[in-house]
């Protein structure tokens, strides 16, 4: 396979991360979700950088986002697939 | 596997160190001057000036005294000058290392003043300097190797091949019988269950939980906010990490797939219980974290950094690794090994990991890190509560 423009770390994570450089919403990408050695195709919805992360599935408001096949928080506003994931629109349940 | 042991410097009580320092050690912060007024005077010495040691008492004074002492007997330490304001405290550091076997001396200042202290402790260095530069490395088995790790300025690469790189040593060495520690307590917030489950007994799972919730406590004791400032950290959100909870699942992949805790130490205690994977009750800030695992017996750091933490330590030589490429590009003078090719596929954790034992064994032979060569030397004192 080609290099990867976002890696999922669990198959059934909500998120990936973007691995490549100035990802422009519109562009296709190119995944690979490590545990499973797969790999899936994402058009992104906004402009992603570097490590941060695109929603991989439709996130309502209040669901919890999945990562490492773990709780890492819920989605305070509904995401899109393709779209940015980051602290504006996920938040912990912690602290 | 391709190594199985590296060139140190075997101590006298059977510990194997990768450095051989003479330290100038200030039992508290007043003397701090007089050991770097040797230090300036002896080549080959360092001093470790640090802020506190002055009316602590309790479990406090306990700690203060863990982390000097133990940085003192740590192995990559030939000889020790300690210098203290007066002379009770400082014969309780003396005798701390002494049992350790190896040359140490102590000195006071009251009733002599600085300058005398400096010129009696500058002919000690000198004797110190001249013994340890006679002594050899030689080739020790790498199970002999106590190897810490703990993670900074991480972002979501760290969690993808840095931390697992970490953590692919730690299986591999650890089924080879090293010891070795990790910690950051309040970082693995979301991600308790799940370290709880990779203790080796109930007793370790137990005391793991009971210093979870204590630190817990603290933090909800004293938070104004969601400590979205503070935790995860700006560099942290600047990387891409959004949540506790994703730091925490990032962090532990530092302890790999197999190996389990088999017991759950306090800050700065050493193992008592032979080799295997330790967990440690520290603070997540690498200059206050470090000094700990230093002062535990550890001669060697594993840290992995995404958005490039700069911190190094006097005694324990850490190793930085980054799978953030443009990390790896733009602060080339803080790392020491890139594992970005995991992300381009170009690499596996299996292989990172290998590529880290090569980079650990040579820093243990000799290499400087890039931190070394920077003189990062962080040494931040664990301190419980103010002092009396």
């Amino acid at each position: 396979m080609e290099e990867p423009g976002f890696i999922v770390h669990h198959k059934g994570d909500s998120l990936g991360v973007v691995v490549v450089e100035d990802v422009k919403a519109g562009q296709k990408l190119s995944g690979w979700i490590m545990d499973s050695n797969e790999t899936m195709e994402l058009t992104a919805a906004a402009d992603i950088p570097l490590g941060h992360k695109v929603a991989l599935v439709q996130l309502r408001k209040g669901d919890t986002v999945l990562k490492y096949g773990n709780d890492v928080g819920r989605a305070v506003e509904d995401i899109g697939v393709g779209g940015y994931v980051h602290f504006h629109n996920i938040k912990s349940k912690r602290w | 596997m391709k190594h199985d042991s590296f060139l140190g410097y075997r101590r006298a009580n059977g510990r194997a160190g990768i450095r051989n320092y003479v330290l100038i050690l200030p039992v508290d912060d007043i003397s701090n001057a007089a050991c770097e007024g040797v230090a300036n005077n002896v080549h080959g010495t360092m001093a470790l000036p640090h802020s506190y040691g002055r009316l602590q008492y309790g479990e406090d004074l306990d700690l203060h005294f863990r982390t000097i002492i133990g940085c003192g007997a740590n192995p990559n330490v030939a000889a020790v000058l300690v210098i203290g304001i007066e002379p009770g405290w400082t014969q309780r550091v003396v005798d701390g290392i002494a049992a350790t076997g190896k040359p140490v001396r102590g000195l006071h200042i009251e009733g002599k003043g600085e300058l005398a202290t400096i010129a009696e402790g500058c002919r000690v260095a000198q004797e110190f300097v001249q013994y340890a530069t006679e002594l050899q490395r030689e080739r020790i088995p790498i199970e002999d190797l106590w190897v810490a790790t703990k993670c900074g300025e991480s972002d979501t690469t760290s969690g993808i091949a840095s931390c697992p790189a970490v953590g692919n040593l730690i299986d591999k060495l650890d089924a080879r019988g090293i010891t070795s520690c990790f910690g950051e307590t309040t970082e693995i917030t979301g991600g308790e269950k799940l370290c709880a489950s990779r203790a080796a007994n109930p007793e370790a799972a137990a005391k793991f939980m009971k210093v979870f919730q204590a630190y817990q406590d603290e933090v909800m004791r004293f938070k104004v906010d969601d400590l979205s400032d503070s935790q995860p950290s700006k560099g942290n959100k600047a990387g891409g990490l959004s949540t506790i909870e994703e730091k925490a699942f990032g962090n532990l992949q530092k302890i790999g797939e197999k190996a389990r805790y088999i017991d759950v130490l306090a800050p700065a205690q050493a193992p008592t219980r032979g080799p295997g994977l330790y967990f440690m009750d520290t603070s997540s800030a690498a200059a206050e974290c470090l000094p700990l695992q230093a002062a535990a017996g550890f001669v060697l750091h594993l840290f992995p950094t995404g958005q490039g933490n700069v911190v190094g330590n006097p005694i324990m030589p850490t190793i930085k690794l980054t799978a953030n490429p443009r990390t790896a590009r733009v602060m080339k003078e803080h790392i020491d090994l890139d594992v970005s090719d995991v992300l381009r596929r170009k690499m596996t954790i299996s292989e990172a990991g290998d590529a880290l034992i090569d980079m650990a064994v040579r820093t243990s032979n000799g290499r400087l890190t890039t931190a070394e060569t920077l003189r990062h030397r962080e040494f931040a004192m664990t301190k419980l509560y103010r002092s009396a």
